[in-house]
């Protein structure tokens, strides 16, 4: 049997903000603000979570699901534009912490919003070649934007796994493309606590050229047409970008449903696709054509054309939370309690 | 505190292992080199065999604590809980995930991996247990066969006793 | 083993002594007792010196040499011992006294108990306490010593129906025989609301639900009893001393809310004297935390489990009574220097049966106890005391 996906897990922390808080402190319409980037809300890691515990959580739930045994994981990927060291890895704590140490490769990927997706390529190759028999990718992150500024109001935490294998595969990974460039819409540099980014030029230049061009590709090669997919998700960094992504590309809003998850917890970034893609296997039923189109800031897209499999019906979810659970739970706090938790309050002192 | 004290026991903080008396078959956390339980424990010396706890327990007792120990001041007001696993020990460890007017003696809670604390900006980061409300319904056994024990390697927050 | 006789008693004022050394209390509280016992340096055999963290607090280990050094003693080269034990260092350096008096290996011995808990900031001061619990296992998942006693309190609560106000009656008698205390951190009185509405610390435990952070010492001669009478008219017999451990967590316990160190040195304390709780009319009590005196007054076995409160709460145990706990003010008014307690505890218990204590003097009283704890339980100290007619 081909590679494909053979378990799952997502999370996402408990707090939420809503942009009219944000926007209430920064004297700006918070409300029209969300309202333009099509957020109600994001979610806000607790002072002791980051990038590895996120992490931790999501592969443990899949890991359960999937009844598979960590000592049988070739290799992992934690893909993340915010690991909580520069320097030292977060797959080796991941690892260590679901048991998988020490009979693996692990590394850290980062490509902006897209080095989950990446991760899962690799893990794809690794396993279609025989190397391994399964490998992890996570997609993961704790993501910042600058006080008052416009990513403030999107850039939330979460993450999400997935077990790469060939048995007992729950979607098949029919086809996988890319598509690349150098395009600095998005960055930051060494040493720099907040990105920046440039504007307007993150939109059509960046993510709508890379996000149709990769969609085109893909079904080009797969001699598919949209309306063959159930589901399609697009990488997400607000509510609106994905939803006129998929208009221009042909998709319906029912087509695009389950897979848009920006609007309840906010940008998740190298998670923001693949908790998405999580929420739709959440409720995939076998024989159902799965499109995901990831996009990375700098930039590249990486696209799966998937299929759900017979084993898709008796997966077991009953272990951790359906993606839904995180989109309409969650506790909001205020923006001083929110300062407070991503350290944004200079305490004084080194 | 010193990296390699808080390395050395990274399998029992990230993953709750611990240790059962082949004699006695009592589980103990953190794991121990003789088991106080038998009779002759000296003769278990050194026998004691590696036993991973599932993470599922319920709270003994617990205390909301505003006074923070050092490191925790961020996290204040905290829940701090003794915890009975479902294995039968107890252990130590912050409630997070609910608010302190809801926990209570006798909830159910499962082992989530959070960080501890970090040495300053600079230093490392530990992480380790905390304890977070059990989903219901938790899943109850299956029957033990290889699947079963890869499902308890896996550690803790993940499978059923 | 030969009786041994409390000779001679010293304590320094308790509290935050800023200008003061740790050898300068030390030397104090020492020489007062040696006064107090008339007896010459030539005599001492040893010492003993309690002290929980000397090394943490001050910089300086190896204490036991510094005190008699700068007593004049170093010339006499005299073995001087640390004893450690969390808050029991001190009830555990009088053991080693006891045991070295009652065995013939010295006649006549100095126990001395010190700590300065204020040359560090609060902060630092609690987290060394918390070092006295189990540091890996509890203190770095966040527990301080006050949030361990605290879950003893809730379930106390759970099991027997503790109340709020049982607990805070603990503080509000403390301050009141603390008032009566010259010496004693603490000599203001409090309101059982006052207690009630102090800012939280650990639930249900608030600010006044727990001791604070004091600097002091302590000290008492030992000597064999049939010596005693050469040196005082009224000396007192250490009639039981006796040291009993448990597991290092509290979560390791048998029962969260009983000290099972305390009732096995109880037992053994009152077997070795033939005594029951019924004959003590004075005890001094570890009640760093307002449970924790709850908690002892039930595993020393003066009240069944669960019945403490009620009975603090009625004021059966503010003097009057069958027994009297505390006059001193207890840790919770008369102070906390760890390593200092347990000898100051047996200070005032011999104050007390001496007929010395003054207006808290208890009246009748021939028997006395004291009760040390270290960390939660993981060390607990009894000593039996009794006036010789």
């Amino acid at each position: 049997m081909e590679a494909g996906i053979v378990s799952y897990g997502a999370y996402v922390p408990r707090y939420r903000i809503t942009p009219e808080e944000i926007g209430r402190v920064w004297g700006a319409d918070g409300v029209a603000m969300g309202q333009g980037l099509g957020v109600k809300r994001k979610s806000v890691p607790a002072p002791d979570e980051d990038t590895i515990t996120i992490s931790t959580e999501a592969l443990r739930t899949a890991l359960v699901r999937g009844r598979i045994d960590p000592q049988e994981i070739g290799a992992l990927y934690v893909g993340s534009e915010s690991h909580p060291y520069a320097v030292k890895p977060t797959a080796t704590v991941v690892a260590q912490a679901v048991g998988a140490t020490p009979n693996l490769t692990a590394a850290d990927f980062e490509f902006a919003c897209k080095a989950g997706t990446a991760a899962i390529q690799t893990c794809l190759g690794l396993v279609g070649a025989g190397m391994i028999r399964y490998g992890v990718a996570i997609g993961s992150d704790t993501s910042q934007g600058a006080p008052g500024d416009a990513l403030e109001y999107s850039a939330s935490a979460g993450g999400a796994a997935f077990i790469i294998g060939r048995e007992k595969v729950l979607a098949k990974v029919l086809h996988t493309l890319s598509y690349t460039t150098d395009t600095p819409d998005f960055w930051r540099r060494e040493g720099q606590r907040y990105p920046s980014h440039s504007g307007r030029f993150t939109g059509e230049p960046a993510y709508f050229r890379h996000v149709t061009e990769c969609a085109h590709r893909i079904m080009e090669r797969a001699g598919t047409t949209p309306r063959e997919y159930a589901h399609v998700v697009f990488h997400q960094p607000n509510g609106k970008f994905p939803q006129r992504v998929g208009r221009q590309l042909g998709f319906t809003e029912e087509q695009m449903r389950l897979g848009l998850v920006t609007p309840s917890i906010g940008n998740t970034y190298s998670g923001a696709a693949l908790i998405g893609l999580a929420n739709v296997l959440d409720s995939a039923k076998p024989g159902d054509r799965i499109l995901v189109v990831g996009y990375g800031s700098g930039a590249g897209s990486d696209a799966f054309d998937l299929e759900a499999t017979e084993a898709i019906a008796g997966y077991d979810r009953s272990f951790g939370r359906p993606v839904q659970s995180y989109l309409d739970q969650g506790t909001e706090i205020p923006y001083a309690v929110y300062a407070k938790f991503r350290g944004k309050i200079h305490m004084g002192g080194s | 505190m010193s990296i390699a004290r808080f390395w050395r026991e990274t399998p029992q903080r990230y993953n709750l292992g611990g240790a059962r008396c082949p004699r006695c078959h009592t589980v103990y956390f953190p794991p121990r080199s003789v088991c106080p339980a038998c009779a002759q424990h000296r003769q278990t010396l050194g026998h004691l065999e590696p036993f991973q706890l599932s993470g599922e327990g319920s709270v003994v007792s617990y205390t909301v604590v505003h006074d923070a120990a050092e490191g925790f001041e961020m996290q204040v007001p905290y829940i701090l809980a003794i915890v009975r696993t479902v294995e039968g020990p107890q252990l130590t460890g912050q409630v997070v995930d609910v608010d302190p007017n809801e926990v209570a003696i006798g909830m159910r809670v499962r082992a989530t991996f959070r960080k501890l604390r970090e040495e300053g900006k600079a230093g490392v980061i530990h992480y380790g247990y905390k304890f977070a409300p059990a989903e219901e319904p938790i899943r109850r056994a299956e029957p033990r066969g290889p699947e079963e024990a890869a499902l308890v390697r896996a550690g803790p927050g993940t499978a059923s006793a | 083993m030969r009786e041994v006789a409390v000779l001679g008693i010293g304590q320094t004022r308790f509290g935050e002594l800023w200008d003061r050394s740790f050898r300068e209390i030390g030397i104090e509280a020492g020489f007062q007792a040696l006064l107090d016992a008339k007896l010459s340096s030539s005599d001492l055999g040893a010492l003993y010196l309690g002290c929980m963290a000397s090394g943490s607090l001050i910089d300086q280990e190896h204490i036991a040499p510094l005190i008699l050094d700068y007593a004049g003693l170093a010339g006499h080269h005299l073995p001087g011992i640390r004893a450690e034990g969390g808050g029991a260092s001190g009830a555990l350096a009088l053991h080693e006294g006891w045991l070295a008096v009652a065995s013939g290996a010295h006649d006549f011995v100095v126990v001395g108990g010190a700590e300065k808990l204020t040359d560090v900031p609060d902060t630092e001061a609690n987290r060394i306490l918390s070092g006295t619990a189990d540091h890996e296992w509890e203190a770095v998942f966040g527990a301080t010593l006050p949030a361990l006693w605290a879950m003893v309190a809730r379930r106390h609560a759970h099991e027997h129906g503790t109340r709020r106000e049982e607990l805070a009656s603990v503080a509000v008698q403390a301050h009141a025989m603390g008032a009566k205390n010259p010496l004693a951190h603490y000599r203001n009185r409090l309101t059982l609301e006052q207690v009630l509405q102090a800012s939280p610390v650990a639930e249900p435990l608030g600010m006044l639900d727990c001791a604070p952070l004091s600097d002091g010492a302590a000290a008492i001669v030992l000597g064999p009893m049939e010596r005693a009478r050469r040196f005082t008219d009224t000396p007192i017999r250490l009639s039981a001393s006796q040291v009993a451990c448990d597991t290092m967590a509290l979560h390791h316990r048998r029962d969260m809310t009983t000290l099972d160190s305390t009732v096995v040195a109880a037992k053994r304390a009152f077997a070795q004297a033939k005594r029951v709780p019924a004959d003590v009319r004075v005890a001094e009590i570890h009640d760093a935390y307002t449970i924790s005196a709850l908690v002892a007054l039930e595993d020393l076995g003066f009240v069944p489990k669960g019945a403490s409160g009620p009975a603090f709460a009625r004021g059966d145990f503010a003097g009057g009574g069958k027994l009297t706990v505390n006059p001193s003010g207890g840790l919770k008014a008369q102070g906390r220097p760890p390593g200092a307690v347990g000898v100051v505890q047996a200070v005032e218990v011999v104050r007390q049966l001496r007929g010395d204590a003054g207006d808290r003097q208890v009246a009748g009283a021939e028997v006395g106890l004291a009760q040390d704890v270290g960390g939660t339980g993981a060390t607990s100290v009894v000593h039996l005391f009794e006036r010789v007619n």
